[in-house]
């Protein structure tokens, strides 16, 4: 990172032999003005992970006091679960493919609207970045896919004669899964897209007129050879985002599809959770569920990480 | 021989001429083939709600039109009419609802850019012991979402008898880490150079983000603005509030949503009214960050 920083000199002296309070009173400030979120990120954000590991040994269920049972959760969740097998499978596929895709159109359109005059440019900036801020607006496509023949899918395949009966997407399980992809991809231009955006904006331009004395011939020269490297960190970032939603979706599925869902086509790992945690109330199982999802979501950004660290280099 | 002839010239010359040179790299086929993209999925974002728009100011008669049209014949306010009676039936007046949803979204956003920026600052800009550790978490904490601690999350809160209280669903979304992150990393290119100067002036660490650094960071909470809005905006408080007094405004026309075709028109009313509101209120930040952006360039 970039940490060339004010203090960075003074601290090339040895740190360590400083007692503890020497130090504290030296950085005071600093100390100080990191403790509010400090405390809320510990108490919120570290604390949670390190219960939910904790009760993934046990079996809580918020009546009985928890009894540590070791590695059973985890035994029974990948040999006796059909069902969770099925969510595993729903969410890696779900998230291999709306993942990538939406994080290849996030840098794609945000580098193409980078590319227009500015009043264009700040129009198709919120045409793209408005499904997303839209809060549950995407239950209107429960009203495009509507299974009559008023929903506007099948009011179309009805008049050009695909079909001859209204198709009932929700309750069809080969339809659940693309509908979902679709959706999600309609509601993926989000954080990402504005941070590509704004690091698109910083990219020094005149970089680009050097490497256009220098002979690079076409925009796509122009965007391996200086827009990826220029905005790595951006790019980096975007990653983490995308992959982050893709792995957790739970409620557009439940409000979508229902749940459960028809055969457990729209199940992913988090409505399995949904289902222990807020349902069931068999939290130490619930928890077990939290801390494999976890784990793919950290196993998955830092191998995308090292991955994309490797770009342009 | 040619830039001494653009020098020459006024502004505007000067400004084609750099447009020119922008252009270089760029051929009619490669324009064509971008534009239609960036058309056709236009029309995929933007349908969905165009629908939506369009609903909310059928008339009953036309939602059952087939096929369903993408324009409105006899547009109508009756949609919204039936909202307000849907409404004025509750036990809990609508006052009630909006009061919690700006509390809840006031709170909300001022802690998360406060807060979340002044923590940011030491990290982007000093080294002390246990910075880089700190700077570290905060990437991880980054790489998974909120809804794998929300059990955890949930007894916590009933442990500290936060359940059914605004700060259930403040002090979560204050304490993310993604607010902080972009803020530390706008800050990151601030020149060392400008704080120096400060500090020789005898300012310390909090009076130096006070004054200097969060003027210079105005895009990055412009930006933490809108996000945290939108996130506060769409939240319904789920099982960590349940009183029906306590609920903002979304949980209740999130409620009116669902209820199949025949209430089309009022669930769209309601969706525009819960799409309009953050769109507003990115519209008018958004200029602001582009202005921000092109007039407050930092360079070393």
């Amino acid at each position: 990172m970039a940490a060339k920083t004010l203090d960075s000199k003074k601290t090339d002296t040895p740190v360590y032999r400083e007692t503890f309070g020497a130090v504290l009173k030296k950085h005071k400030y600093k100390y100080l003005m990191i403790l509010p979120f400090g405390l809320i990120f510990i108490v919120f954000t570290v604390l949670p992970v390190v219960i939910a590991i904790a009760f993934s040994f046990t079996d809580f269920d918020m009546v009985n006091n928890p009894n540590f049972i070791g590695f059973t959760n985890y035994i029974s969740l990948f040999v006796e679960d059909d069902i969770f097998l099925i969510a595993v499978k729903n969410t890696l596929f779900f998230a291999i493919v709306t993942g990538p895709v939406s994080y290849i159109m996030c840098f794609i359109f945000a580098w193409l609207v980078n590319e227009l005059p500015r009043i264009p440019r700040a129009i198709m900036t919120l045409v793209f970045y408005a499904p997303s801020i839209s809060g549950n607006a995407y239950l209107i496509w429960k009203i495009l896919f509507s299974s009559d023949s008023y929903g506007w899918a099948n009011a179309w395949l009805l008049k050009l004669g695909f079909t001859n009966d209204a198709i009932q997407w929700f309750a069809t399980a080969g339809y659940i899964m693309p509908i979902l992809v679709i959706v999600q991809l309609w509601l993926s231009l989000g954080v990402s897209f504005l941070t590509f955006i704004a690091g698109l904006q910083t990219v020094d331009k005149s970089l680009y007129e050097a490497a256009a004395v220098e002979g690079i011939r076409n925009r796509w020269q122009e965007l391996w050879f200086i827009t990826f490297p220029s905005m790595k960190p951006q790019l980096l970032f975007g990653a983490v985002m995308q992959i982050t939603s893709s792995l957790s979706v739970s409620q557009l599925s439940i409000d979508l599809v229902g749940f459960p869902s028809v055969d457990y086509a729209g199940h992913t790992i988090l409505t399995h959770l949904h289902d222990y945690g807020n349902i069931r109330y068999q939290l130490g199982y619930a928890c077990t569920i939290a801390v494999i999802l976890f784990f793919i979501m950290m196993l998955c950004n830092i191998l995308i990480q090292k991955v994309l660290r490797k770009l342009g280099e | 021989m040619s830039k001494i002839k653009k020098e020459r010239t006024g502004p505007i010359a000067r400004l084609f001429a750099r447009r020119k040179l922008r252009r270089k790299n760029r051929s009619f086929g490669g324009d064509l083939v971008l534009t239609i993209l960036l058309g056709l999925f236009g029309l995929f974002s933007l349908f969905p709600l165009w629908y939506i728009f369009v609903s909310a100011f059928k008339p009953f008669s036309e939602i059952f039109i087939f096929p369903p049209k993408l324009t409105v014949d006899n547009p109508t306010l009756n949609n919204f009419f039936d909202l307000k009676n849907i409404i004025e039936g509750f036990d809990v007046p609508l006052a009630r609802y909006v009061f919690n949803t700006l509390i809840i979204t006031g709170l909300g956003t001022g802690g998360t850019v406060l807060l979340g920026s002044m923590a940011a600052f030491p990290l982007a800009k000093y080294v002390f012991p246990g910075s880089k550790a700190m700077n570290q978490i905060i990437v991880y904490a980054l790489m998974f979402s909120t809804s794998v601690t929300a059990i955890p999350n949930y007894l916590i809160m009933s442990r500290l008898g936060m359940i059914n209280t605004y700060w259930a669903v403040l002090l979560p979304t204050v304490g993310g880490t993604l607010g902080l992150f972009l803020m530390r990393n706008f800050m990151v290119q601030i020149p060392d150079a400008l704080l120096e100067s400060a500090k020789i002036d005898g300012a310390n660490e909090f009076m130096i983000y006070w004054r200097i650094v969060m003027p210079l960071c105005k895009p990055a909470w412009i930006t933490l603005i809108i996000l945290s809005f939108q996130q506060m905006w769409g939240t319904t408080g789920g099982v960590f509030i349940y009183s029906e007094e306590l609920k903002p405004l979304s949980y209740v026309l999130s409620q009116l949503v669902s209820g199949g075709i025949s209430r089309t028109g009022v669930a769209s009313a309601v969706s525009l009214i819960m799409v309009l509101v953050p769109v507003a209120v990115f519209v008018i930040s958004q200029s602001n960050v582009l202005e921000t952006m092109a007039t407050s360039g930092i360079k070393e």
